[in-house]
């Protein structure tokens, strides 16, 4: 009779695990990573998603007694799929978090279904300063153009360079990135003889290249994504502007860590400003680069890889300020003002437009132990995306 | 404004080498062949693999891209084309854009969607000084080499038995077979050819062009205009058409960057306006 009973209770006790425990003990948060992972721009997916997993790898997958399951969804950097899979993962999967956002469309393809359904969206890559006026719900731990273009600016005004041609890719990003650029500089009492736009698609960049050294220019800026950069780069030293005395300065996005080691010699010298390198130097990001290129076949993380590794690191930090709580409302709470050390230096979220804010880094391309680094040599101090604040 | 005029001449040399294969398969052959970019993609990245992996000479590399290009092409003629030959047209560009975009996806798959990068020997890197013209070493060397492969070619085709085969096969099959040709050699090695000379073209533009997984597809309009002004009967229409199209998107985007990506549509549409068939048009084809 005791016999059987006990076997019941057991029973019940067995049953009622497998069905409760991740509600109970210890619950599941599922977040859902969507992300480039094919297509032009795949090395941003793998980027980011081996930023995310070398967090959880770090720092285990238990916060504040939930398991944070991370589950990667590829959208080929396809807006419409982006909605699509967005709307999947939350109504099927039970998603109570995204993340992801490789470039500006596929992040503002997800806002609306982030603020029907309330669920949190961070984006971990895309750089136009609007993305987070889509949506009360999204938030960023990447960085914005206007943030990263306007001290290129100051450091130009202030290191002797008077006249510059912009040099951008003529969509979203490089008019941000044109803009503020441009504004700053010439608050600052410089000159922009030129502004050359380059389409996306476009195989050479002879004709522009030409143009600039015919203007004559002390310095161009430069925006592009990050592998027509390289090829940029290369055809710059080819056609011997360094030798004419244009010196060259850019976003990060140009001198991509990913593939600066590739770009050779003509890189040696670029000056860049972004808020991150793998060479920052500090005990966080020595950890963080060793675990990552141990994980990844030595590939170098980039940041992008950051942004992911951030994601992760601000869902920890505001589930961990509201106790578990993965609700919408909560979390965007939790997150406004939410600081921590990156990999990066020190980051914050705005708590009024919740973007990030960060240091910006201004960096030289030079050789480090026989390999391509950018290192930085000048810091911006906990600057605020620009144009939010400028309209605030 | 010489320096304009050199590196147009240049971007369209190396437009010439990568859709002149095209022209052969189009033109001759009467197939329509999309995937042509694939091949020249497969030029490209054997470059990239033997450079950077192996660090073979560049100079090896060319000849290598257009043999494995060809031996590529000579498989997959064999094994696929061959028995479309006579299929319509439609199902031609299905086929083909079908192997483009496994092509796409398993060159992602293999070698990672980035750009791939390689790095010149010293003595083509770099620019000089030509009677005040700045030309670029390595546009230089685009150009002589294309030269030389666009007089080549012509010559094959029209003082060689070899060509003179081939044209016949593509005039009357069944007439070129009973004369003894073998028509399916003869079309087999004209399509690997083809096929070698993009994987050439390829090859030598990765450093001009850039390359990664989507270049079949990012390439195919330059392809298709080239052919379709030059006209698919002769070499040298494909050839004027290639430099005056690179001649002229230099140009339009040096004079006038606002509007200049759509100068070389703009020329088409003339030019096909003007001469439907191509500059050098064969009469009534």
């Amino acid at each position: 009779m005791l016999k059987r009973r006990t076997l019941l209770a057991a029973a019940g006790v067995a049953l009622g695990a497998l069905a409760a425990v991740p509600a109970a003990a210890q619950e599941t948060v599922k977040v859902g990573l969507i992300l480039p992972m094919t297509g032009p721009f795949a090395s941003t997916g793998r980027q980011v998603s081996a930023g995310a997993k070398t967090f959880l790898e770090m720092k285990g997958d238990t916060v504040a007694g939930k398991k944070i399951e991370l589950i990667i969804r590829d959208d080929a950097g396809v807006a419409d799929q982006t909605r699509r899979i967005a709307q999947e993962l939350v109504v099927n999967e039970g998603v109570k978090l995204l993340a992801g956002g490789g470039l500006t469309p596929l992040a503002m393809a997800v806002a609306p279904v982030a603020t029907q359904a309330k669920v949190p969206m961070i984006v971990t890559s895309a750089g136009t300063a609007s993305i987070t006026k889509a949506s009360p719900f999204i938030t960023r731990t990447s960085g914005t153009l206007p943030q990263y273009s306007l001290p290129v600016g100051t450091w130009a005004a202030e290191n002797g360079i008077k006249k510059v041609v912009t040099l951008v890719s003529d969509y979203g990003p490089g008019i941000d990135a044109e803009k503020w650029f441009s504004k700053e500089f010439k608050g600052k009492g410089g000159e922009i003889i030129e502004a050359v736009r380059v389409p996306l698609a476009n195989p050479d960049f002879a004709p522009f290249l030409q143009r600039v050294r015919d203007a004559k220019p002390d310095a161009v800026f430069v925006f592009l994504p990050s592998g027509a950069g390289a090829l940029f780069m290369k055809q710059f030293a080819d056609r011997g502007l360094p030798e004419a005395g244009v010196k060259l300065i850019a976003t990060g996005d140009v001198t991509d860590d990913d593939i600066l080691n590739s770009m050779g010699k003509p890189a040696l010298g670029t000056i860049t400003g972004h808020f991150y390198a793998t060479a920052h130097d500090s005990p966080e990001n020595k950890a963080y680069v060793e675990a990552f290129t141990k994980a990844n076949d030595n590939m170098r993380p980039n940041f992008m890889s950051v942004g992911g590794y951030d994601s992760m690191a601000l869902i920890y930090a505001a589930l961990e300020k509201t106790n578990g709580d993965v609700s919408g409302p909560a979390f965007m709470e939790a997150v406004k003002g939410m600081s921590w050390t990156s990999p990066r230096g020190p980051v914050s979220i705005d708590p009024e437009t919740r973007d990030i804010i960060q240091n910006i880094y201004m960096r030289e391309v030079k050789e480090l132990d026989g390999e391509l680094h950018n290192v930085e040599f000048a810091t911006f101090k906990d600057l605020k995306d620009p144009e939010k604040a400028e309209a605030n | 404004m010489l320096t304009i005029l050199f590196d147009g001449i240049a971007y369209g040399m190396l437009l010439f080498i990568l859709a002149c294969g095209l022209t052969v398969t189009l033109g001759l052959m009467n197939f329509i062949n999309l995937a042509h970019g694939a091949f020249a993609m497969a030029g490209g990245y054997i470059t990239v693999i033997m450079m950077n992996r192996y660090g073979i000479s560049f100079y090896w590399c060319l000849p290598a891209a257009f043999l494995v290009a060809a031996v590529i092409g000579l498989v997959l003629e064999r094994t696929l084309y061959q028995w479309l030959y006579q299929a319509p047209h439609l199902d031609q560009v299905l086929f083909s854009i079908g192997i483009v975009f496994m092509a796409v996806a398993g060159t992602d798959y293999f070698m990672g969607g980035q750009q791939q990068l390689i790095n010149l020997p010293p003595e083509l890197s770099g620019r000089m000084e030509v009677m005040g013209v700045g030309v670029g070493r390595y546009r230089l060397f685009t150009i002589v080499l294309c030269a030389l492969l666009a007089i080549a070619l012509q010559l094959i085709l029209s003082k060689t038995r070899f060509g003179s085969r081939l044209r016949a096969a593509v005039d009357d099959r069944r007439v070129a077979m009973g004369l003894g040709i073998n028509v399916p050699v003869v079309f087999a090695l004209t399509f690997a050819f083809g096929s070698g000379l993009a994987g050439l073209g390829g090859a030598m533009g990765a450093e001009i062009l850039g390359l990664d997984p989507n270049f079949p597809l990012k390439f195919m309009i330059y392809f298709l205009i080239v052919v379709s002004v030059g006209g698919t009967s002769t070499v040298s229409g494909p050839f004027l058409a290639a430099l005056l199209l690179g001649i002229a998107d230099v140009a339009g985007k040096y004079y006038v960057p606002a509007i200049g990506p759509f100068v070389i549509y703009g020329l088409m549409i003339v030019m096909l306006i003007v001469r439907p068939n191509g500059l050098f048009a064969r009469g009534g084809r």
